[in-house]
């Protein structure tokens, strides 16, 4: 069923035009040498706060990581990678961080598929389609303290939540949904998902806009059926949109940091841990600065590697199209 | 430009050939969409209607309506100074950051955009390497930074960083959209004896206020939403923004679910109402959305 023209595939809707494509020619070289001053003094507010509140602090995260200090006096008890032999010996750190790896990978494998399915659903003339737009993307709206705390309230034994499934029929004892270590991460991973599906569904909306209908109306005229239809047509015109939200979901689960502080601190029994919960929490919390930035180097590294294998092995197809649609 | 502007417009009325060929679908769709939706607000009339209620009606019957409606929740919370500080201090310092992140931002983009410099292409490549440095690495040291400027407490200490950590997001979504208007405009308007800022000025930042209203209501939402530098960067909670206050008032008073309920709800108006104001930006604009 799929065409070589088919397989080409749109960029994203929302995409844009190609970032840094060859600038404007001739006319803006002349002026150079006279414009070089203005020009620059257009760059220079943003390049300055950029430098001094994004670049110099992750600088001296680097530089901090390798000495033992707690935030106060001088900086001078150097300790080489101490900070992170500890760090990656510590089977708290390491189970936050394969907390951190199995939210990524359930993230794609459940979110992905339900949010597709749902987009593919609602992608049709439906009465109040703004309406039913506008509630499906309200969790994402809503500050991660907010949802935090909204189920910190919903969940506890005997609370609403229970309540509710007792009239729905589950008579029996229910788990305790935030205070048991062995439920607790799945708890974390539902309201996650509560959170961030809405998102998924409007990303796959927008890009199925992208799709034309002609491709469609054919396919039916030879006599595809609608599940065929979407397997063939629409899902692979789709790629570009989801191989995006695959990356922002990855990037976001790893550094997943509001919701987990509010919800379950990290605990029961650093069950919910993740990196950022324990680098705030040593590293702010126990005023052990330089052990934190450790930590923080770690995420940082371990975010990187994870974005440029996908750009690498995934995106490199339209990775145009990924720089701009994070806008 | 125009194609840029019309894209949403033009996506927004169209429909899928699916849609119209397979009407038993529509009912399934119907369907989903009601369980859907229901799932996505129910916690949400949860909290809200909650504040409506007193905390032994929640303790009697935690999944009930209020019987009978109490107002005395959001009244007291409307009445606590600490609720319309932490206000003040969230509405002071995302309209700031909004403000700096725009003015910041379409001034950097304007240059890489439009003109050929030496180190054009570094200076771009610098601010679009800041989507991989997340604020959880930066905020330990900003932290002591801050510190040492005496800043701690102060609303700047998180203005400044959260203008600076959206300038790259900002930046790029701008570049494409600045880079749009056509040249003629501008040879028009240097003939008729503008100069480069009064072209900045005069007409690119007029046509550009879609882009510059979509980075600025991702900027302000994100803002408004914010925790973790709030929290590290304000030191007392009772006088930080909201998520923060919100967080110590539930720690502070977790025997009052009823008013925890309440002061929750009402801090999260503001995003809802602001959100529903301008929606058709931000879904349209699609989307500034790194999680976390």
């Amino acid at each position: 069923m799929a065409t070589p023209t088919i397989s080409a595939g749109p960029a994203v809707t929302s995409a844009g035009p190609a970032p840094l494509s060859p600038p404007r020619p001739s006319r803006s070289i002349v002026k150079r040498s006279r414009g070089a001053l203005l020009i620059w003094s257009f760059a220079a507010p943003a390049l300055l706060v950029y430098v001094t509140f994004v670049l110099l602090p992750v600088i001296l995260a680097a530089v901090y990581s390798f000495y033992n200090w707690n935030g106060l006096g001088a900086l001078d008890r150097f300790i080489g990678f101490d900070n992170y032999a500890r760090a990656l010996a510590d089977p708290i750190f390491l189970g936050a961080m394969r907390n951190n790896f199995v939210i990524v990978v359930l993230s794609l494998v459940i979110q992905a598929p339900l949010a597709i399915g749902i987009a593919l659903l609602l992608n049709r003339p439906l009465k109040g389609r703004t309406l039913i737009r506008t509630l499906i993307f309200v969790p994402y709206v809503l500050s991660e303290v907010v949802v935090g705390l909204a189920f910190r309230l919903l969940l506890p034994p005997a609370g609403p939540v229970d309540s509710v499934l007792t009239s729905l029929g589950w008579t029996g004892e229910k788990p305790l949904w935030l205070a048991d270590p062995d439920v607790a991460f799945w708890t974390l991973f539902a309201v996650i998902t509560w959170k961030y599906l809405g998102f998924a569904i409007i990303l796959m909306l927008a890009g199925l806009q992208g799709v034309p209908d002609e491709l469609s109306e054919a396919a039916a005229i030879d006599g595809a059926n609608w599940w065929q239809i979407q397997r063939h047509i629409t899902l692979p015109l789709l790629g570009p949109t989801i191989r995006i939200w695959a990356f922002l979901s990855m990037i976001g689960s790893l550094q997943l940091f509001d919701m987990v502080w509010i919800l379950t601190g990290g605990g029961p029994v650093n069950a919910t841990e993740t990196m950022a919960t324990y680098m705030v929490e040593y590293g702010n919390g126990r005023s052990q600065i330089g052990y934190g930035s450790a930590v923080a180097v770690v995420l940082f590294v371990v975010s990187l590697v994870v974005a440029l294998l996908y750009q690498r092995y995934v995106l490199r197809r339209d990775l145009s199209g990924a720089i701009t649609s994070r806008g | 430009m125009t194609t840029t502007l019309d894209a949403p417009a033009a996506a927004r009325g169209t429909s899928t050939a699916s849609g119209r060929r397979v009407n038993g679908g529509n009912l399934l769709a119907y369907l989903i969409a009601l369980v859907v939706c229901g799932i996505t607000i129910a916690p949400v009339v949860y909290v809200v209607l909650g504040g409506f209620r007193t905390t032994a009606q929640i303790n009697r019957d935690p999944g009930g309506l209020p019987d009978p409606w109490v107002f005395d929740k959001y009244l007291s919370v409307f009445a606590d100074a600490n609720f319309w500080t932490q206000f003040l201090n969230s509405s002071i310092v995302a309209v700031a950051t909004t403000l700096g992140v725009v003015v910041l931002g379409v001034m950097a983009a304007f240059v890489i955009a439009r003109y050929e410099f030496v180190g054009r292409g570094f200076l771009f490549s610098l601010f679009t390497a800041g989507l991989l440095f997340p604020l959880t690495v930066a905020v330990l040291p900003l932290f002591t930074m801050l510190r040492s400027f005496g800043l701690l407490g102060n609303l700047l200490a998180v203005i400044a960083p959260q203008i600076a950590f959206a300038l790259p997001v900002t930046i790029i979504i701008l570049v494409p959209f600045l880079r749009a208007i056509p040249a003629e405009l501008e040879d028009a308007a240097s003939i008729d004896g503008a100069s480069r800022f009064g072209f900045f000025w005069r007409i690119l930042v007029p046509l550009s206020w879609p882009g510059l209203i979509t980075v600025g209501v991702l900027a302000f939402v994100a803002s408004w939403n914010a925790y973790l530098l709030p929290l590290l960067l304000l030191g007392n909670p009772a006088t930080a923004t909201l998520p923060v206050g919100v967080q110590y008032f539930s720690t502070a008073y977790s025997q009052d679910t009823a008013g925890v309920l309440a002061f929750t709800s009402l801090a999260m108006i503001p995003a809802l109402l602001f959100f529903t104001l301008a929606q058709r930006r931000i879904v349209g604009g699609l989307t500034g959305a790194v999680k976390g």
